[in-house]
């Protein structure tokens, strides 16, 4: 089936926004080429779950492309109309299940020789889109914390070392209250901008007492969902003729109430979480792949003005059959190579956090907690600075807010 | 900016450290550097490929912030080795279907994750063929069920009878146990991507009662010393190690894989494999030069599959996946050492991942017709 021959009534599956938004677009939507649009659907399906950045963009989107004119839709849009799709892939129910055509297509790409024609017709349409539609800077400038190093009572390698050249390091952090400190901070900026998803604090263990405006994802709270998840995993494994994609495609399938998860009053952050552990690689076993990418996935998806994240000791590698079948049992902790892995985590999470708009007014904060190090990023902070000069908690923050 | 330009970017980078750190010479000066000697390549010449995988980018390797992963390389092979900056690989970015193209020098397109024969004639199948070698004379080792079939193509003016004889440590040992046995867990580790993914054994595969009759090797012994090793690829080079003592092939390609563990999003256990295949490789030259049939004669070939993400690529989540198809992912380096090979040289031309069996075929006299590269002609 091709765009041109989309009728309303293909879209009563889709949850109730979603089914409105596309239906209330059909005529555009008609006029797109079949590598672009089901990327469109993808996200439109899932409407009734996303956070409100992610509901704003989308409009926006599909709003500028009603907009424009039939021959500059084409211009927009030449490069994906000349992607030459499979026979197999057009017969595909993309209108239903749109992700997974997505997924499909990109072996399509791939094996055909497509992907980079594919990528530069995304990158063009992305810039296209930048440019006639700016995205708006959070009116109080963005602010990353990330804290490292839970568990670790000594460590002598240089840590931030990515970090360090785009800020000034400390080594002479007094660690006292730091992390009370931190919350404390984002508990006031929560009271100054009360949007809903503004404000995010993740852990990689269990979550230390905050304040309750604030969006709060952590590992530990998510136990029993990761028990129902790998227990999930472990039987469609044993089913004959389960193959890995099988198995991701059953995974991005499965909805909280598949996992054990009772309705509560957030269907869309329930909704973002359990997508963390299926869709997410490494995270249903290791709290600190969980850590780093709820943090870009909650950057890329809620854009928060404030975002703090605690990483916290992960368990030791073993097989991976036995880590998908040990859930339950009381795990044996590698801290220093956590801590390794939290310190690349925090520059992720630096990157990602300067992918939002405001980027250039934008702070960040990385700790080694209970320790004397930590690096700030700001606009008024020189970069790759370095200062042995006594300091707290609160100084280094006063420096970048 | 083109992939070339990225490539060569990425190349200057690898070319300026080296330069500092093993005081190699670039190639366009190799009349003046005085690294740069190179003997007659021997006439009853054998190859060794590593494949230093799964997936290792510049920055954790070669590129001066990386340098602290890869000593034994630098120390030992790179002062003794021409070694090209850029090596481009612009096939699928899967494992297994990325060492079958490695494999057979024309880019594959078969399901990384299913168990199927590469499509073109292997480098085995062309070697044996053409010099009409016995099975013994070609082998491969690796890491997992997934690979079993990488030594011998579908393709019918080759394929059955053609191929290498493969070799899968952490299958044999699975079979050596009667059951799962803790000792032993860490040497089984599964596909990072795809837990639990153990395609059906289906081909030329090595038959456990065969560790005695070909590698002289009791079951018994297999395990006492495989509790000494640390993981699958420890286990791939022991049992290389004993393939090239005891059966001496011509044509022996090793395929790494701990370093595939990043896919869990763990960093510091990605570059933990980084430096225990790097250690490999390093001990992989010394067994070269002290075995008999190797020393003088052999040339060790090292290449990465591909790379990985790039940290600023936002389609990718940085080193965890190769799922963008981005410049770092799909430009790596190669290693070439051995008699008949200038020493402490680098190449910044683009060379293509497809060029490393028609220069195979070069150095062991047999003409991989299939192939999409060229020879590389700077080692030969």
């Amino acid at each position: 089936m091709q765009p041109s021959d989309l009728k309303s009534g293909q879209f009563n599956a889709y949850p109730p926004q979603a089914k409105a938004l596309v239906t209330a677009n059909l005529a555009v939507f008609r006029e797109l080429p079949l590598s672009f649009l089901p990327g469109v659907l993808r996200e439109a399906i899932d409407y009734d779950y996303k956070f409100p950045a992610e509901r704003r963009a989308l409009e926006q989107e599909i709003s500028n492309l009603a907009k424009l004119s039939p021959s500059e839709r084409l211009q927009w849009l030449q490069g994906f109309a000349k992607i030459s799709i499979s026979p197999k892939l057009e017969h595909f129910d993309w209108v239903n299940y749109p992700a997974q055509f997505v997924e499909q297509l990109s072996a399509h790409l791939w094996t055909t020789h497509q992907l980079d024609a594919f990528r530069i017709a995304a990158t063009d349409y992305a810039d296209r889109l930048h440019a006639a539609m700016p995205p708006e800077a959070p009116k109080l400038p963005r602010l990353g914390i990330a804290v490292i190093g839970q568990g670790v009572d000594s460590y002598d390698k240089p840590l931030f070392r990515k970090l360090r050249q785009h800020g000034a390091y400390f080594s002479r952090v007094a660690p006292e209250n730091g992390l009370r400190t931190l919350l404390d901070t984002m508990a006031a900026r929560a009271k100054e901008t009360s949007l809903q998803y503004a404000h995010w604090y993740i852990d990689g263990g269990d979550p230390i007492e905050h304040d309750p405006a604030i969006t709060s994802v952590s590992y530990g709270s998510l136990e029993p969902v990761r028990a129902a998840l790998l227990k999930n995993m472990h039987s469609a494994i044993e089913k004959p003729g389960m193959g890995p994609e099988m198995l991701r495609t059953l995974m991005a399938g499965w909805r909280p109430e598949d996992l054990g998860v009772k309705s509560s009053s957030d269907p869309v952050l329930d909704r973002f979480q359990v997508r963390l552990l299926t869709e997410g690689s490494g995270t249903q076993i290791f709290s600190t792949s969980f850590t780093q990418w709820g943090a870009r996935e909650a950057l890329r998806r809620a854009e928060p003005t404030t975002l703090l994240v605690r990483f916290a000791p992960r368990q030791r590698l073993k097989p991976m059959n036995e880590l998908i079948s040990s859930a339950g049992e009381r795990p044996e902790l590698d801290p220093i190579g956590s801590l390794v892995d939290a310190d690349m985590g925090a520059y992720y999470n630096w990157l990602n956090q300067q992918r939002l708009p405001g980027a250039e007014k934008s702070a960040f904060l990385a700790w080694f907690e209970g320790h004397n190090s930590a690096v700030v990023i700001g606009p008024s902070v020189p970069r790759g600075t370095e200062s042995n000069e006594p300091t707290d908690m609160k100084q280094l923050l006063s420096w970048i807010l | 900016m083109t992939l070339l330009d990225h490539a060569c970017q990425i190349a200057r980078t690898r070319r300026e450290f080296l330069r500092d750190a093993a005081g190699v010479a670039i190639g366009a000066s190799i009349a003046r550097s005085p690294f740069a000697r190179a003997s007659a390549a021997p006439k009853n010449r054998k190859v060794v490929v590593i494949t230093f995988g799964g997936g290792a980018r510049d920055q954790e390797t070669f590129a001066p912030e990386g340098q602290e992963n890869v000593p034994n390389m630098l120390r030992d092979l790179i002062p003794r080795a021409t070694f090209f900056t850029q090596v481009v690989n612009r096939g699928i970015l899967g494992h297994y279907v990325a060492t079958a193209s490695l494999a057979t020098g024309a880019y594959e397109t078969i399901n990384n994750f299913a168990s199927l024969p590469p499509e073109n004639p292997t480098v085995f199948e062309y070697y044996r063929k053409d010099r009409k070698r016995p099975s013994s004379d070609t082998w491969v080792v690796a890491p997992s069920n997934g690979f079993n079939r990488i030594g011998e193509s579908s393709h019918k003016s080759y394929g059955a009878g053609f191929g290498a004889r493969v070799i899968l440590p952490k299958h044999l040992l699975s079979s050596a146990m009667s059951s799962r046995h803790a000792d032993y867990e860490h040497l089984l580790r599964d596909n990072y991507e795809s837990p639990y993914f153990t395609p059906d054994l289906a081909g030329n595969e090595f038959e456990l009662q065969q560790l005695e009759s070909l590698l002289k090797l009791s079951v018994d012994d297999f395990k006492t010393n495989a509790r000494t090793l640390s993981s699958p690829d420890e286990l791939s080079v022991y049992i290389a190690r004993r393939l090239m003592k005891q059966v001496a092939p011509s044509l022996l390609w090793i395929t790494m894989h701990d370093i595939d563990i990043a896919h869990a999003g763990t960093y510091s256990l990605y570059v933990e494999g980084i430096r225990r295949t790097d250690r490999l490789c390093s001990e992989i030259w010394k067994a070269i030069e002290d075995e008999p049939e190797y020393t003088g004669n052999t040339t060790l070939l090292i290449l990465p599959d591909f790379g990985r993400d790039a940290d600023t690529d936002p389609g990718g989540n940085g080193f965890q996946h190769h799922r963008t198809g981005d410049a770092l992912s799909r430009t790596t380096w190669l290693i070439a050492m051995g008699p008949g090979i200038r020493e402490g040289i680098v190449h910044d031309r683009a060379v293509d991942s497809l060029d490393l069996v028609p220069t195979i075929g070069s150095m062991l006299s047999f003409s991989a017709s299939q192939s999409q590269g060229k020879p590389i002609s700077e080692i030969l």
